[in-house]
């Protein structure tokens, strides 16, 4: 998308039947922000509502009202247990929105929380939530406007189902999405990946470790600020969540039509996270993130970037990962470790431990 | 990390490469015995670093890929039961039976659930005194010592709640009987570093005598299998065929005699049904006569089952090392890991999963006309 001043809702309504799924039901791997979850998208959901917007594909939509440029974003937070190291559900629902309109380029400013509250739920775990998402959001600097909850019978929910929108204000000349990656250009990603899914992982497998993996959640609109300071012409900002930075890479390898050529050895990993999933039979590549973005910037930009990033306390350990390749396009391929090449593909579902 | 960065080095990784070329003089076929070992491989790109002598087929041991059909369809019948509570290790949720996978039976209201281990299936037992756990013990003599255990401690501490639904496979019989197929190519084994971690590989010995094949113990990571693979070839060129053991830091000729007792103890060799290879006699444990009580296929009478196979899937060849999983022609097109023809493609050990995830699909494709990358 280049720029897109007006939309009109409808215009481009689907009329074709619902197609069919290959599963006749709703199952988890649906949401595991693999194949399966694209399927789901492509298949069910984008065939009714296409329009110019949509087709993006990105984090957010960005569109012109009156002059101003806006991002609008939406994000719903179901994660179990909803307290975990280093954050909780009410946090995470705040930062969750605030990233995706980050990376749209956008300056985040005003929320909405939508709570689906299981009878039960305690008050105090309600008020701590709620307390948290205030802090979360007075470090953000964005002010939660409106609001909506609901409750349901006991068993109906997990303790609580957070939603948040968001809108915020996009700089003039910013123009960031995930079709503009050119080859030549290089992948940086801001710091050491697959941290919040081990985080989570470890309270739900009742693993222990030396130091304890904190989740990484954070807000990333003060970075991209720093990063949009030294260099405007960003091409692309994903923040690599569920479905790690293989699925944030594949989406962009495809709606770009470019490949992605990583090296292994680039990866920043922390040992912990690297630990956990030689014990959990986890690939970090596909573990979600929740305080990390991946950059796709043009070969001059990388330099400035790459020290924006590095100064500022969430991109202390940023590093160039991989480059974008006219080759295998819409593939992401990886030198591996010991030199030899593999492709990293997008897993169909969950990612499930082995046997052994 | 400490104890596995050494095992992934760049450095040394040239040096075996550079040796092995050095060594072989002549083309041979080796089989890695273990899913885990396919997985290193085509994960780390090893086989695209070897000389063109030598040749990797994939091998039988992927635990989820040779349970039978039946068991399978079974384990959905006793899963899909409202007293049931069902546990499984992960990958086996998406192993297609003859109808749905355990994923679907989950959406559809079965109490599903994945462990790590059959001791935490048993916590679910004692936490739901009311519902019947069952636990699906399935793998190589790796996860056997575990699963014995399961049952034992729940006949020691009464659980009456608990059950396992029993499909183990053993390997050397498995091996035996690759090696007797008159379409066998194999010449040279990396042998399953875990299973011998627990059996030893004692046993190994008169099966490298009789067929005349040199058998290396080898573990799972790239440095590991580059020098299992040196081994093997090394005594190929010597014309040896001997049982060496390249896993030592973990594996001892005798194996773990303290797990040996305890399988031993809980269960019995009996003939195996093998996904897509057929009926091997002893190829199998079952639980002794002694717990029938934690026998989930005696507890739950599971009517008739009537299996069906796709027609097109070779899954049963590329287990055996015949073929390569992008010799099947529904490979990559009819059958990906999203929609699974047969259990190969299912299993992150599986060889056509692995083949696939890594990008095999393209690769083989590229290869004829480019080399792979550009930092080669």
């Amino acid at each position: 998308m280049e720029e897109v001043n007006e939309v009109i809702p409808g215009a481009a309504l689907g009329t074709c039947p619902l197609p069919l799924s290959d599963y006749q039901e709703i199952v988890l791997a649906h949401g595991s922000g693999g194949k399966i979850s694209q399927q789901l998208i492509q298949e069910i959901l984008l065939p009714q509502f296409r329009n110019e917007l949509l087709d993006v594909q990105h984090d957010g939509a960005v569109f012109s009202v009156n002059g101003a440029r806006l991002a609008f974003s939406t994000d719903s937070f179901v994660v179990s247990p909803i307290f975990f190291p280093g954050g909780d559900i009410g946090k995470l629902a705040i930062h969750g929105t605030v990233n995706d309109l980050a990376m749209c380029g956008a300056r985040p400013l005003y929320l909405s929380a939508g709570f689906i509250l299981e009878e039960g739920l305690s008050m105090r775990e309600f008020q701590a939530v709620v307390l948290s998402m205030r802090e979360a959001a007075a470090t953000a600097g964005v002010a939660l406007v409106t609001g909506d909850t609901k409750v349901v019978d006991r068993g109906k929910a997990d303790k609580l189902f957070v939603n948040t929108s968001g809108i915020g204000l996009v700089p003039e000349k910013v123009n960031i999405h995930p079709g503009r990656a050119r080859p030549g250009d290089k992948v940086i990603v801001s710091g050491e990946i697959a941290v919040h899914g081990i985080a989570i992982m470890s309270v739900r497998e009742g693993i222990e470790f030396e130091t304890e993996v904190l989740s990484d959640s954070a807000p990333l609109n003060g970075l991209v600020s720093a990063i949009l300071a030294v260099a405007q012409d960003i091409h692309v900002l994903r923040d690599p969540t569920r479905g790690g930075i293989t699925s944030a890479l594949s989406e962009i390898a495809l709606s770009a039509r470019v490949g992605i050529l990583l090296d292994e050895a680039q990866i920043p990993i922390s040992e912990e996270v690297k630990g956990a999933c030689e014990i959990l039979g986890l690939d970090p590549l596909y573990v979600a993130n929740e305080g990390k973005l991946v950059a796709i910037v043009a070969p001059e930009d990388v330099a400035p970037v790459l020290s924006a990033m590095r100064g500022h306390p969430l991109g202390e350990k940023a590093a160039v990962i991989g480059t974008v390749t006219d080759e295998h396009r819409g593939f992401i391929f990886m030198k591996t470790r010991i030199g030899g090449t593999r492709v990293v593909d997008m897993l169909s579902g969950e990612q499930l431990p082995r046997i052994c | 990390m400490k104890y596995i960065d050494e095992y992934r080095d760049e450095a040394l990784a040239g040096k075996l490469v550079n040796e092995l070329r050095q060594v072989v003089t002549k083309p041979w076929v080796l089989m890695e015995v273990c899913g885990g070992q396919t997985h290193t491989i085509v994960k780390y790109g090893i086989d695209h670093l070897l000389p063109d002598e030598v040749e990797l087929v994939h091998g039988p041991g992927c635990p989820v890929c040779v349970t039978s059909l039946e068991m399978i369809d079974k384990a959905h019948a006793i899963a899909q039961r409202p007293e049931v509570i069902f546990c499984s290790f992960g990958d086996m949720l998406r192993v297609p039976g003859s109808k749905v996978d355990l994923l679907v039976l989950k959406s559809r209201g079965a109490d599903v659930r994945v462990v790590y281990s059959p001791i935490d299936a048993l916590k679910i037992a004692r936490t739901n005194p009311h519902k019947k756990v069952v636990f699906f013990a399935i793998g190589f003599e790796t996860t056997a010592p575990g699963n014995a255990m399961a049952v034992w401690q729940a006949q020691k501490q009464g659980l009456t709640n608990f059950s396992v639904l029993v499909s183990h496979v053993l390997v050397p019989p498995a091996m035996a009987a690759i090696l007797q197929s008159p379409l066998n190519r194999v010449q040279g084994f990396l042998g399953p570093g875990h299973v011998c971690t627990v059996m030893g590989y004692q046993e190994y010995e008169p099966i490298a005598a009789r067929y005349r094949v040199p058998i290396v113990i080898t573990g799972f990571e790239p440095l590991d299998i580059l020098e299992g693979v040196l081994m093997t070839v090394r005594q190929l060129e010597a014309g040896a065929a001997e049982v060496e053991n390249e896993y030592p830091r973990v594996v001892k000729r005798e194996g773990n005699r303290v797990a040996q007792d305890l399988v031993n103890s809980v269960f019995e060799i009996c003939d195996r049904k093998w996904r897509g290879v057929g009926l091997i006699p002893k190829s199998g444990y079952k639980l002794r006569p002694e717990f029938r009580k934690q026998d989930a296929e005696l507890l739950f009478e599971v009517e008739e089952i009537d299996t069906e196979e796709s027609s097109v899937c070779i899954s049963g060849l590329v287990l055996r090392g015949v073929k390569k999983p992008h010799d099947c022609p529904a490979f990559g097109t009819a059958c990906t890991p999203t929609r699974p023809l047969g259990a190969t493609m299912v299993s992150a050990e599986g060889a056509c999963a692995a083949y696939y995830a890594y990008g095999r699909h393209l690769q083989e494709e590229k290869r004829k006309v480019e080399p792979i990358g550009t930092n080669h």
